[in-house]
């Protein structure tokens, strides 16, 4: 099965996207505005997923990104009031150090990825024929199978994760412990 | 052109949806039907729920601007698109104006996976019952952010009381639904399926709607969701966020016009979103009603006669009506446009009866007339239930809908349990429970 | 250019993963800082799932491990979210202040 002819379009609009979003999310005053950015990234990444042949991931992102986790920031900002921050300094004393750091980062990931695979042919793509019709019967064996199921202990770490998670931040936000 | 024919009559009679054969053409056509039969399904909603509830409350309802109201939704239209759009005047400009198109693109997406046939879906992702959540609960970022960008206090605390409920009626919904996919896992292949035309296929695969399943675990898992489905479009009985003695219309207080009809639209549309899923899940998507008791060829004509009769019924009941209208002259024109309704309600009909026609639409038919009892139901609630208050709102979310969703994921999970996996979990505790007696018996 | 392999996947989340490093380290607004700790989350998990679709090409439709691996991420950065979020309530409720370089009460 071919991959769909308009692949690059569809790559390089969300790629476009997300990049454009996460630039609005760290240059915005607002934080509703950024939160909104955010939104946006997140969304295009979910289409990056279903790119990518990983439809479970995709929704799980939108449920849980997009519709859970920025609601919860957005109910934050408005709760906290950040009024008056909009009308201070936004960056910090430090940022030429910020960004000659974070530049130093970019180079080193140019480094690793130029000398690390110089010759032999970068990433085959080897035969990249499956579908997505199984998907999430797939990662269900990968999770839960008696048998195959690798991943049945992590499972169980990050419920009780979201356990401690969910207290914690009930006993943080609560006004009288 | 004649392979212009060709290629429609290929895609017409083809075992796959067009997302599923890869093929734009068709994906677009059914997008435009999609989006055009969502509209005109929502004006229909406007002039069905003026008009049922008014009946409901003992009056007649809008008589005046078509023959019995039925153009009074064009009437409203027009008037939204021709209103002053005012944007008050500390509000962000921005997040003002997409708040709107967020909740319209989250009430919209959603059916793309709507399945109103076995081939006659935008698409069949692999995934199709969690997207649907998951764009449905894009609609809550939508209207938090309508009511902060509104900056003013009622669309505030509507936006922040409307969010919080919405959040917590979704969990229950999620358990009820999750009920249901394990009940799609009794197939012969024994897997699951989060798609939802697998979920039409596996209840007629085991032969028995969702909702008689296990008896009163489905019933029970359709009330969750039908009372949750209700409290998630923010409709009455749990409509105070937007309730007009209660917060002079909550978060979009300050929306005037055509974005508020916007708000409108979403609303309606996420109704038949939920409406779909519910229909779906519990009552067998396009199956026809009793498809085992009443099964052999004669019961199937006869219930593919029903959307030719329906249509045939609503032409007779506009041409009585029309029978019934004053004889009057400045009356004439409502009249001669109802019997013209009438008319083409009929000519519709008839044209249903046609079997290559027939054989196409039955599917769509039995769907929508599902749907359309549910849209019924909710106008139904609206006009005799009163409305609940804030607390007693959550409390209904979080102290009584998620317990007995919890429980009956349990009991589902139970029932559905194949017998070698009993054996595997009752064998291997029966033989610890008796290595530790042994060991307690030889220690003594 | 125009096929579209995993190196152009990797090359996204790195670009993704430098801005968020950016906002972190130059922004003052802690809610924004934590959005950009959500970028770079994203980033992360976009790598996985890139090379969760590379291991597929050699292994067989069932490698899915990057996958699982993302949806697990995700899981980890809601939980994550929602106690620093806590966190950043209870000291706006002290200090009344959302910028991070006024968090200073050790400072001698």
């Amino acid at each position: 099965m071919n991959p769909p002819v308009a692949t690059p379009f569809f790559f390089y609009l969300l790629a476009a996207t997300m990049i454009v979003g996460g630039i609005l999310v760290i240059t915005r005053k607002n934080a509703v505005h950024s939160a909104m950015a955010l939104i946006t990234t997140l969304l295009a990444q979910a289409g990056i997923y279903l790119m990518l042949y990983a439809p479970f991931v995709a929704g799980v992102q939108i449920i849980l990104y997009a519709g859970g986790i920025m609601v919860l920031f957005l109910f934050v900002i408005m709760l906290i009031n950040m009024e008056r921050s909009v009308k201070e300094r936004q960056f910090n004393k430090q940022w030429l150090v910020g960004i000659v750091a974070a530049a130093a980062l970019g180079g080193l990931f140019i480094a690793v990825y130029t000398t690390t695979t110089k010759g032999k042919m970068l990433f085959p793509e080897g035969r990249m024929s499956f579908g997505e019709d199984q998907n999430t019967q797939a990662i269900a064996s990968l999770l839960f199978d008696r048998h195959a199921g690798q991943y049945m202990f992590a499972f169980e770490i990050a419920s009780l994760l979201l356990l401690v998670a969910i207290i914690g931040a009930v006993v943080m936000a609560k006004k009288r412990i | 052109m004649h392979d212009l024919i060709l290629y429609i009559q290929s895609y017409l009679d083809s075992d796959r949806t067009p997302g599923g054969a890869g093929n734009l053409f068709w994906a677009t056509v059914y997008i435009l039907l999609v989006f055009a039969g969502l509209s005109v399904a929502v004006i229909a909603m406007n002039w069905l729920e003026r008009k049922i509830l008014a009946h409901m409350q003992v009056r007649l309802g809008p008589m005046r601007v078509g023959p019995h109201g039925l153009l009074q939704p064009i009437a409203d239209a027009i008037k939204l698109l021709l209103k002053e759009d005012i944007i008050p005047a500390e509000a962000d400009a921005i997040v003002f104006w997409v708040a709107p198109f967020i909740v319209v693109l989250a009430a919209f997406t959603v059916f793309v996976v709507v399945p109103f046939g076995p081939t006659h879906a935008i698409t069949d992702m692999n995934i199709g019952i969690l997207f649907m959540l998951g764009v449905s609960s894009l609609s809550v970022l939508g209207i938090v952010t309508a009511g902060w960008a509104s900056n003013s206090h009622y669309p505030l605390i509507g936006a922040l009381r409307s969010s919080a409920q919405m959040v917590s009626y979704e969990v229950a919904m999620g358990l009820a639904v999750v009920s249901v996919i394990l009940m799609t896992s009794l197939n012969e292949q024994s897997t699951g399926t989060l798609s939802m035309i697998g979920i039409v296929q596996a209840q007629l695969s085991q032969g028995e709607w969702f909702v008689f399943k296990f008896f009163p675990l489905g019933l029970i898992g359709f009330f969750i969701f039908a009372v949750a489905m209700v409290a998630e479009t923010n409709r009455a009985p749990f409509d105070l966020p937007e309730a007009e003695s209660e917060l002079t219309a909550g978060f979009h207080t300050e929306y005037s016009g055509f974005r508020w009809s916007l708000f409108f639209l979403a609303e309606y549309s996420a109704m038949i979103a939920v409406s779909s899923i519910a229909v779906t899940l519990w009552l067998g998507g396009w199956l026809r009603p009793f498809p085992n008791w009443l099964n052999g060829s004669t019961w199937e004509l006869v219930f593919a006669l029903f959307p030719g009769v329906t249509f045939l019924l609503l032409g007779v009941m506009c041409f009585y009506n029309t029978a019934r209208m004053p004889k009057h002259p400045l009356f004439r024109i409502q009249t001669i446009g109802l019997a013209g309704f009438g008319a083409v309600l009929a000519l519709i009909g008839l044209i249903l009866f046609i079997p290559e026609v027939r054989v196409r639409v039955v599917d769509i038919y039995w769907f929508s007339a599902k749907v359309a009892a549910f849209m019924y139901m909710y106008i139904w609630y609206r006009g005799t239930f009163p409305r609940y208050r804030f607390d007693q709102l959550m409390k209904v979310g979080w102290k009584i809908l998620l317990p007995m969703g919890l429980v009956l994921l349990i009991a589902t999970a139970v029932l559905a349990m194949r017998t070698e996996v009993w054996v595997g979990i009752v064998v291997p505790l029966w033989q610890w429970f008796v290595g530790i007696l042994h060991s307690l018996v030889s220690s003594l | 250019m125009l096929h579209i392999s995993t190196l152009h996947y990797l090359v996204l989340g790195a670009a993704l993963f430098l801005l968020g490093v950016i906002g972190v380290l130059t922004r003052r607004n802690v809610v924004i800082v934590l959005m950009s700790i959500e970028l770079i989350l994203n980033a992360v998990n976009l790598n996985l799932v890139a090379f969760s679709r590379y291991w597929q090409g050699i292994h067989g439709p069932g490698a899915l491990h990057g996958q699982v691996f993302a949806i697990f991420v995700i899981t980890d950065a809601a939980a994550e979210a929602a106690v620093g979020l806590g966190i950043l309530i209870a000291f706006f409720r002290n200090k009344e202040t959302v910028n991070v370089d006024e968090v200073n009460l050790l400072k001698w």
